[in-house]
């Protein structure tokens, strides 16, 4: 029995991906929108989403379209802008509840398409410009949405890593765009990208929920029309070699220092090895079994958060940790230990034994979330892949110790990134 | 074993009081891969003054150790519980409130064995002077971090401003000074006080049977030989109505200035239905004023008093109550100036109407409906709202009988000058 799969039908200028179930009180559906990731397009990219939830024409205010969703139960509705590898990626997801579970038998579903559909392809606008009051509250809005990154510090100094770690690279780029593009944008120029957009990104939707495939796809026909078109496609490029390693320490006034390190790893999702790199970063950073968590944190007291994660579509895998401003040498020491002992296979096969039924308990467990299930569902979307949920776990139980030292010999050390309040003593 | 069922939600809960006093809930649900346990003690970060066992005169204790106390009850003689659970494919957790000490995992096979460990680690503690010492620089790293959330500071700034005894206005961690004190006795002490098994309550949600799994927790239960124990007496100061401070600014190392306003409830010693009924009919009114289909919304948006992060939200325990309100604004004096202004004018009916109440008890019934999804939301929840004397799954029925006047009552009861305080943080 497979453990969860879409079902996917070739639409005009889409895909309709449908996931049967009767395990949520509501039914879910999700628009995602790629293309990749390019200095010129990532602002535009970064608003659109926004000025398309603000309002549409049939709901010409904020407070209209909002009552109206209220008026649906209070469907969630919610837009997004991430990056997966080189691509840029927005979403728009509608959560809406099974009438089932309601007195009132409205057919919900219907609503939601018709929503969904009344925002991408009917918004406010004004000839061949988006109406010019609502871009610009959208504009000041994602304004201050750039300028909090970095007043998170966690997030801060995980950016600064990246933008240091892949200069010149378009992964250097943050999916929330930039200040100064922003100062160029304009209701005509914003609206002639979303023609773009309409007419040359990938574009797939998923619905998941206890419904019908074949009411889904009528709906699906009846309320989403595109054009044909041939999706952009990134080669897939071998991973950067490192030249040289870089250490960047940063001053800023932050009581806890936060350390960030950025590995090139050469394999990402759909290689026959990324297998093995995920349970490398589970053995060495994933957990709270793993060596970071054992040794900066519990052995040596040195930090509440010690942890690694992959960017899979990137080849990246990064490590993050909050320490005291004066242990920056002694947790980069450890953590070097760590990455050392891994290369050298210094770990049981009880170790591995142990990151095998996490990593799929965490699977499995979020595939349990209809968000969580289209994010891993759409991995394939990006990499150009067919890889089943059975299958990732079949390769996952039979990785070998020696595929994870293999695995490890490509992974190099790029970037330290250090965010620190005072002066580090050599 | 008590059978609870809910018809229109299609849900069945089981219930059973264990004879050392444990209360069990057990929620299957089928479809979903993961389970879900959590293992709740009715103590937290604001019981620092009570009666300790066995003791007659009431002792106060250092800031932060109920937090200090749940990182230290994973670590035992031979390891931690973390390794264990994730050994068995599991992944656990912790976290500390106000008001509740919560242990927790959740997995994909191997439940009961799971199940068992979960209970176990929580009903055996192990502390030693050097692992004590060894956990205040973990602890002390977690206390930095939240220092350089400028969230963080934000929220517990305008608690602060609202209470002048009431200790809801200590940051649950503590401080790096004041867990300093703490000793591996004083540990013992409070566990002793506060984790019989008549003070807690275990609950489990997933694929689960639910007769084995309730003859599990008896068997586990019998076999551990706890006496009976009285209830927990808690001291709490008298806590005057009035907010200790109207405004404080904070200076931190950010880009955009931030606001919070604080309202102080008053008559904050509800439980049940009753207390039930004035949350939920609280928050109505915070989002029939503030909501996105509000037209308040609308102009604070569209004046550029608000984003994105805008939030407000209304939270009611035994003996504190308060309504928060805010979020980024480039134009912090004034946001704090109209959200006063707007809480001021609904206290004579202004935003209240019977067509944006249905609209809102519809929003809520679905949200609430939504968040069934999550297992967390339903073992979390579930529990504060037993240790409240309240039931979850009520909460359907008391919004689907609110009126206007209810509302407006809460807006008459709850809107006050001097109940009132604003938090701003700005750039340095």
């Amino acid at each position: 029995m497979s453990i969860a799969s879409d079902t996917i039908t070739e639409k005009s200028g889409y895909k309709l991906h449908v996931v049967q179930t009767d395990k949520y009180k509501t039914n879910t559906l999700v628009l995602k929108m790629k293309a990749p990731l390019t200095k010129e397009d990532v602002t535009y990219r970064a608003l659109l989403p926004y000025v398309l939830q603000s309002n549409t024409s049939k709901y010409p205010t904020t407070p209209e379209l909002r009552s109206y969703l209220d008026d649906l139960y209070g469907a969630g509705f919610y837009v997004d802008v991430a990056k997966k590898g080189e691509y840029q990626i927005i979403s728009f997801t509608i959560d809406i509840v099974n009438e089932k579970f309601l007195s009132d038998s409205t057919p919900l579903l219907e609503k939601a398409f018709g929503l969904l559909s009344e925002v991408i392809f009917n918004p406010k606008k004004n000839g061949e410009a988006f109406d010019a009051k609502t871009v610009s509250n959208e504009i000041r809005s994602l304004k201050q949405r750039i300028q909090s990154i970095s007043d998170d510090k966690m997030r801060y100094s995980a950016t600064r890593l990246v933008e240091e770690m892949c200069k010149n690279e378009p992964y250097a780029l943050e999916a929330s765009g930039n200040l100064q593009d922003l100062e160029t944008m304009t209701p005509e120029s914003l609206y002639a990208y979303y023609k773009k957009v309409l007419t040359e990104d990938e574009i797939d939707l998923y619905v998941i929920g206890d419904i019908d495939e074949s009411e889904v796809g009528a709906l699906a026909d009846k309320y989403v029309s595109l054009q044909e078109r041939v999706p952009v496609r990134l080669s897939r490029k071998p991973g950067k070699e490192v030249e040289k390693e870089k250490e960047i320490i940063e001053n800023s006034d932050v009581k806890q220092g936060k350390l960030n390190i950025g590995y090139r790893t050469q394999v990402a999702y759909g290689d026959p090895d990324y297998y093995a790199l995920q349970l490398f970063n589970g053995i060495f950073g994933g957990f709270s079994h793993s060596k970071l968590f054992i040794n900066v944190r519990e052995k040596a007291s040195l930090a509440y958060y010690a942890a690694s994660r992959l960017e899979s579509h990137k080849g990246l895998l990064m490590v993050m940790a909050g320490i005291e401003n004066a242990n920056y040498k002694q947790a980069l020491d450890i953590i070097h230990a760590q990455m050392k002992e891994m290369k050298q296979g210094n770990f049981s096969e009880e170790e591995l034994a142990q990151t095998k039924a996490v990593v799929k308990n965490q699977l499995l467990e979020t595939i349990d979330v209809s968000r969580g299930l289209v994010e891993i569902l759409y991995h394939n979307v990006v990499s150009g892949q067919d890889i089943s949920l059975d299958d990732w776990f079949a390769k996952t139980e039979r990785t070998t110790k020696e595929e994870i030292i293999a695995v490890g010999q490509k992974i190099q050390l790029d970037t330290i990134y250090f965010l620190t309040e005072a002066e580090v003593q050599g | 074993m008590e059978k609870i069922t809910f018809t229109q939600l299609k849900e069945e809960l089981f219930h059973e009081k264990m004879d050392n006093g444990l209360e069990v809930y057990i929620l299957p649900k089928s479809g979903f891969n993961k389970s879900f346990a959590t293992f709740t003690t009715n103590y937290g970060s604001i019981d620092n003054h009570f009666k300790p066992l066995n003791g007659t005169e009431f002792s106060k204790v250092p800031d932060g150790i109920a937090h200090f106390l749940e990182h230290k009850l994973f670590e035992k003689e031979d390891g931690d519980v973390f390794q264990q659970f994730s050994k068995q494919g599991a992944s656990a957790n912790a976290f500390t409130s106000f008001t509740r000490t919560a242990y927790l995992f959740s997995s994909t096979s191997d439940f009961d064995r799971n199940l068992t460990t979960l209970i176990d680690f929580v009903q055996d503690p192990y502390f030693s002077e050097k692992t004590v010492e060894k956990e205040k620089g973990i602890i002390g790293q977690e206390i930095n971090m939240y220092d350089d959330n400028s969230d963080w500071r934000l929220y517990f700034g305008t608690i602060a401003n609202m209470y002048h005894q009431h200790p809801v206005k200590i940051d649950i961690a503590g401080t790096v000074e004041s867990i300093a004190d703490i000793t591996k006795d004083m540990l013992y002490e409070c566990y002793n006080t506060f984790y019989h098994p008549s003070n807690m309550l275990l609950f489990v949600v997933g694929p689960v049977d639910v007769e084995s799994t309730m003859k599990l927790i008896r068997d586990n239960q019998n076999n551990k030989g706890y006496n009976e124990q009285p209830a927990v007496e808690r001291k709490f100061d008298e806590e005057p109505e009035v907010v200790a401070k109207d405004k404080e600014v904070l200076r931190m190392n950010v880009q955009t200035p931030k606001v919070m306003l604080g309202i102080k409830a008053i008559n904050v010693h509800q439980s049940g239905l009753e207390l039930l009924k004035r949350e939920l009919a609280t928050n109505i009114y915070l989002e029939m004023l503030f909501g996105k289909s509000s037209p308040l919304h609308e102009e604070l948006y569209e004046e550029g008093l608000i984003d994105q992060s805008f939030s407000y939200d209304y939270t009611q325990e035994q003996g504190f109550g308060f309504a928060l309100i805010g979020g980024d604004s480039a134009k912090p004096d004034e946001l704090t100036e109209s959200l006063f202004a707007i809480l001021q004018k609904s206290k004579a009916g202004t935003g209240l109407n019977e067509e944006s109440l249905q609209r809102t008890i519809k929003k809520k019934i679905g949200s609430f409906l939504r968040s069934l999804n999550s297992p967390e939301y339903i073992a979390n929840q579930f529990t504060r709202y037993a240790f409240n004397d309240m039931n979850l799954f009520d909460v359907v029925s008391v919004l689907e009988k609110l009126t206007i006047e209810d509302i407006r009552e809460v807006a008459k009861d709850l809107i006050s000058d001097q109940r009132m305080t604003v938090c701003q943080v700005l750039p340095k």
